[in-house]
């Protein structure tokens, strides 16, 4: 199917929205839009960050599990205590794959659960006297816990505990930090808020904890790396390129993060962010009270690669430069060898994606790289500073959905007909059914990582065994084939 | 009376950020700006208006300062 023109894409989501009552047609048509790449604000043309519609298929999380399971889960030296139900905890426990080193339940913690499974009891009368044991018996059985994490779920503020004074006691009395994080489910629209309600705890408790200690030697070449969550070991590919350029990596989190690298982070020169959404707000805050400067970066293929190696040099001196340009030109052969070898089997394929933080604009510069073309794209929960910088990368006339419903992502799928879909695993196995190839691009589908050169060999390797795979031809049964299908047959099975 | 943060982007131009609101704008024009002083209407990219009293000596940016919704 060719391109569709901005007529047909229009016509398109005026045909899905048909379906519902005018309320709700209203205000989904605010979410989609036809991207239109001279329109320099997003809010002219999308609306985001809104309540979901009730009654409609979403698949937003909630403030908890921005704060739990994104910001805080990873790192790695601190004990998260999921407080309150058992299930939140239970539920999301390892799901996002952030690798880490160290001995899990010896000095590290990241794929345990810790909860204060709540029960009737505790809320009538209270958590806070349980919380209090707990964190008593954490420190008896895992003493080398650098810090303890309070993430309250739901019933914490509809009951009114008062986590923070625990905390402050205990801290106190346990002698390490005691983080109480108001990260309650039914706070904001989606897991958005959580980001930010976990950089608040972040900025609160614990940026501050090494202000007035100069004991820590610094250069004038250190760095952080801010929300890279390690997924399949994304951050380890960037940070060795990163140290390649003589650039000093002093912290990264939150992936196979620790609490000393969060404390150490004002002491660096600069901040560079992958996932904005979820780190834009500690960084502004480090760049109000140190002057730490912070810039996005790109990992994505080695286009984007390039492109943000030179942009991160550009911030040090001529050495660092020069080192920028050593790295990509070092890597160049082993990533000229992935395109000649996978280009030719994907391209011109179409992808649509539909994933949340930085991924829906991110990646596309990965998929050009190989000669694929993202058709349409949309964030579970963006705000309108990601489709501020989405419009510039995607293409003109193609699709944008914020948030979008289960039933809209079928329709669309149905009509533009794409070679790939990338979302999530709650889609996965209903566009797989429907015989169109998918990945699920939270966690990379088992596989990863996808940042930096080493990734791309492996993303290149993934999209091209989704979307080749002999199986896709064997979606009808043989009875109901025609000879035309036939005809194809032997070509599958040699492939 | 929100708080607002501004910072300066690479470009050069001041930056109008509210983090309540996650709105973040370019600011198009401030009424005084000179060596000795910085505030007054503040007019936006997108066209809001805001007010400051003027700050002398002007501020280091980044800073955070309090806006007035400015009354037309």
């Amino acid at each position: 199917m060719a391109a569709m023109t901005r007529e047909e894409t229009q016509a398109l989501i005026q045909e899905v929205l048909e379906v519902y009552p005018d309320k709700a047609k209203k205000d989904r048509a605010k979410h989609l839009a036809v991207n239109d790449q001279t329109i320099e604000q997003s809010k002219k043309c999308i609306t985001s960050n809104r309540k979901s519609q009730p009654g409609v298929m979403t698949i937003r999380g909630c403030a908890y599990a921005g704060s739990r399971g994104v910001v805080w889960g990873p790192i790695k030296d601190m004990i998260h205590i999921s407080h309150g139900p058992v299930g939140c905890g239970q539920y999301s426990r390892a799901g996002r794959r952030n690798y880490y080193v160290g001995m899990t339940g010896v000095n590290t913690f990241g794929t345990m659960n810790f909860t204060s499974d709540f029960q009737e009891k505790d809320i009538v009368f209270g958590g806070d006297k349980k919380l209090d044991k707990i964190l008593s018996e954490i420190e008896q059985l895992f003493p080398l816990a650098k810090g303890i994490s309070v993430q309250s779920e739901c019933p914490i503020g509809l009951i009114g505990d008062d986590i923070e004074s625990v905390a402050k006691k205990k801290s106190k009395e346990l002698d390490k930090p005691v983080v109480p994080v108001r990260c309650e489910g039914f706070r904001g629209v989606s897991q958005s808020l959580g980001h930010h309600i976990a950089n608040d705890a972040i900025r609160d408790w614990v940026i501050g904890n090494r202000d007035g200690d100069n004991s820590f030697e610094t250069t004038p070449y250190d760095v952080a790396v801010i929300g890279d969550y390690n997924i399949g070991g994304d951050a380890w590919a960037s940070r060795i390129l990163l140290e390649e350029m003589g650039l000093r990596v002093v912290a990264q989190w939150a992936g196979d993060g620790t609490l000393s690298e969060m404390e150490l982070t004002p002491k660096v020169k600069l901040n560079l962010i992958h996932c904005y959404r979820s780190v834009n707000y500690i960084s502004r805050h480090m760049e109000e009270k140190y002057g730490i400067p912070w810039m996005e970066y790109n990992f994505f293929g080695p286009t984007k690669i390039a492109e943000s190696l030179r942009a991160i040099a550009e911030r040090f001196d001529e050495t660092i430069q020069a080192n920028a340009e050593k790295v990509i030109a070092k890597y160049q052969a082993e990533y000229e060898a992935v395109v000649a070898k996978y280009r030719p089997r994907l391209e011109g394929k179409r992808v649509m994606l539909y994933v949340g933080g930085l991924r829906p604009r991110h990646i596309i510069g990965a998929y050009e790289d190989l000669g694929m073309e993202v058709v349409g794209t949309g964030y579970e929960f963006a705000h309108n500073d990601d489709y501020d910088r989405t419009i510039k990368e995607m293409g003109d006339s193609t699709l944008l959905y914020d948030d979008v419903t289960g039933y809209e992502f079928e329709e669309f799928v149905k009509r533009i007909k794409p070679d790939l879909i990338g979302s999530g695993i709650k889609e996965k196995y209903i566009f797989q059914k429907m015989g169109i190839p998918f990945r699920q691009m939270h966690s990379w589908d088992y596989s990863g990582p996808y940042h930096g050169y080493d990734g791309f060999a492996i993303f290149a390797r993934d999209m091209d065994m989704t979307i080749n795979n002999p199986c896709w031809k064997s979606m009808q049964a043989p009875w109901l084939k025609s000879d035309a299908d036939d005809a194809a047959a032997p070509m599958a099975a040699s492939a | 009376m929100p708080n607002v943060m501004i910072r300066k982007n690479d470009d050069g131009c001041l930056l109008f950020y509210v983090a309540k609101k996650d709105m973040e704008e370019t600011i198009a024009s401030v009424e005084t700006d000179t060596a000795d002083a910085w505030g007054g209407a503040v007019e936006l990219t997108d066209g809001s208006r805001w007010y400051i009293e003027p700050i002398s000596p002007p501020p280091s940016f980044p800073t955070t300062l309090r806006f007035k919704r400015a009354e037309d």
